[in-house]
């Protein structure tokens, strides 16, 4: 038997991750206090490399690699680059914040860059087995993350919900993929979705059960309803700067794995499957929107609203057409940008120990910085949906999807859900431009890097919305 | 020679155990953090008696992984675990009720 070198090409943005992973720890116990930000500059360095390795080694046809187990494809390529990119953004809007309430700063960027590694090699995941060790690689130093503000019992109780039920949800997610190994007797996505289109399901309980459990695994990861209790409390409970990392990034993550998961592997199923999703969008539509109403804290109001969001999410993949998938993955890459915005402008509100977390604290927001209300606007009138903005356009997308795949009540109840939520998003548009403050004073932000990077990312919504043509077309690629 | 029916029932018991466990207990964290570690147990008998009785290596090294992912996820656990009764002096899973609404 000769062994063969595999094809290092697909992988070379995750290995140079790796390596400047280690080369920040390891910069850190050496480096002299007079450079006191270099951790932030390598990390943010290694993002834009990989960012800049992703865009060059761009695969147009997908190319597998490691004996089967790691796949480099259009889909992967595209959350890659948006993966890359909101983290850079994530980590512009926390670099005061981390320094201001004195939390450790090059764990936050070691963890930070451990995740993404971990992102990136979920979303290229071919094998089972890869698919898990990225997404324990994405989750282990996730939960370090929420627990890391160690005088606080409120974020030591949120990572320890979330570690319990995200452990659980691997273990339900692994559950499914060992019947599924039972079943076919392979562990790479191609040859598991061959053996399943060859097989009659009608007698093949393995492969049932093994579909319920992985889906309810991906359900989880997703924050879906039934399986959302986590998202509320998880969002609500992080420290600011890791709520945005948890609501921008790790979604296009938990993406990646619905593709690889339902999509690649459970295709061929997508008749069984669609029934369940459609219960599943109803009611994260349904609860998301209506529970989202009644909170006082913006945090947990967005949470909600991810939820809801999520629902929609599903519509796209309900539809089960090369459209439909192309939707939902737009519909994603908007969400991001769009809490990516919300959460940014939190984190950039809040000050040295004042956290700004209820809807009450952006209270007379216009008078005190115009210039951010009116960001924050925005991005609530596009997650509400209105025209122009990029969340109409991605919501009309995954409607029209669900239209020409015949499923026009599902639409039109999706519709009637989006109307209600507009509701709680204007709320906080009224709060920020008709309520006034109790403290009148202006709002000063320091720092220009961090200003421009979130003017770009609120006005991108805007003009996502206006031009959404480039970027669908790349999405709907992605699934040809 | 058990069948592999056998040892699939086994691991089906082992999950719903742990399942139940991490449901039913109100009282103790640490004990949830068992269930955790014993629902991934059961996820390694699955693979092993596959893996023996399609006589295909591949679940075995699975297993391997889940093995030592499980041990860093056991010491990350424990550690929060260790943060959280700092600050609360309680690992009384009711008592996590701070967030809610």
């Amino acid at each position: 038997m000769t062994f063969q070198l595999p094809n290092f090409i697909p992988a070379i943005p995750e290995m140079f991750l790796f390596v400047m992973t280690m080369l920040v720890l390891l910069v850190e116990l050496f480096h002299s206090p007079r450079f006191k930000n270099l951790g932030y500059y390598l990390a943010q360095l290694t993002l834009l490399g990989a960012l800049i390795l992703t865009i060059k080694f761009y695969a147009f046809q997908s190319v597998v690699t490691f004996h089967g187990s790691y796949i480099l494809d259009h889909a992967a390529c595209l959350l890659k680059i948006f993966i890359f990119a909101s983290s850079f953004f994530v980590l512009i809007y926390t670099k005061d914040y981390i320094k201001e309430n004195h939390l450790p700063q090059t764990e936050y960027y070691v963890l930070t860059l451990l995740i993404v590694l971990g992102m990136s090699v979920l979303v290229s995941a071919y094998s089972m087995i890869t698919v898990y060790l990225g997404l324990e690689l994405l989750s282990l130093p996730l939960y370090a993350m929420i627990a890391f503000k160690r005088d606080s019992g409120l974020c030591a109780e949120a990572a320890m919900k979330y570690f319990i039920m995200g452990a659980v949800a691997s273990g339900i997610l692994l559950y499914g993929i060992s019947m599924l190994y039972g079943a076919t007797q392979s562990l790479v996505i191609s040859a598991v979705a061959e053996k399943i289109a060859s097989a009659s399901l009608a007698n093949n309980l393995l492969i049932t059960f093994g579909l319920v459990f992985v889906f309810a695994g991906v359900m989880f990861k997703l924050g879906a309803v039934p399986f959302h209790m986590w998202v509320p409390d998880v969002y609500q409970g992080s420290p600011n700067a890791v709520t945005l990392f948890i609501a921008s990034a790790t979604k296009l993550a938990a993406f990646g794995l619905t593709v690889r998961l339902l999509i690649d592997t459970f295709h061929v199923l997508h008749p069984i499957w669609q029934h369940v999703a459609m219960v599943i969008a109803i009611l994260s539509m349904g609860i998301g929107n209506f529970v989202a109403i009644i909170q006082t804290n913006f945090k947990r109001m967005l949470a909600y609203s991810s939820i809801a969001h999520m629902g929609y999410l599903l519509l796209g993949l309900i539809a089960g057409t090369e459209a439909g998938y192309g939707a939902a993955m737009f519909y994603m890459v908007i969400y991001v940008i769009m809490s990516l915005g919300a959460f940014g402008l939190l984190v950039i509100l809040s000050r040295s120990g004042y956290e700004v977390e209820n809807i009450s604290d952006l209270k007379g927001l216009h008078t005190r910085n115009p210039w951010l209300a009116f960001l924050m606007l925005l991005v609530m009138f596009s997650m509400a949906g209105i025209p122009p903005s990029a969340g109409f356009f991605a919501k009309i997308s995954v409607l029209e999807a669900l239209v020409s795949a015949h499923l026009v009540w599902l639409a039109a109840l999706a519709l009637i859900f989006a109307i209600i939520g507009v509701y709680y998003y204007i709320r906080v548009v009224k709060t920020m431009y008709f309520d006034t403050a109790e403290d009148e004073s202006k709002i000063v932000i320091y720092g220009v890097g961090k200003q421009v990077a979130i003017s770009v990312n609120c006005l991108s919504v805007l003009a996502l919305g206006i031009l959404p043509t480039g970027l669908f077309n790349l999405c709907i690629l992605a699934f040809k | 020679m058990m069948s592999l029916t056998g040892y699939l029932i086994v691991g089906a018991l082992l999950f719903g155990i742990s399942l139940a466990g991490i449901i039913i207990n109100r009282k103790n964290l640490i004990l949830l953090l068992m269930c955790v570690e014993l629902m991934l147990l059961a996820v390694n008998t699955n693979f092993i008696a596959f893996s023996h009785y399609l006589n295909d290596l591949q679940g075995e090294i699975f297993v391997f992984f889940i093995l030592t992912v499980a041990a860093a996820e056991a010491a990350i656990g424990l550690a929060i675990l260790m943060v959280l009764f700092r600050k609360r002096r309680t690992i009384n899973v009711e008592e996590l009720n701070t967030l809610k609404g």
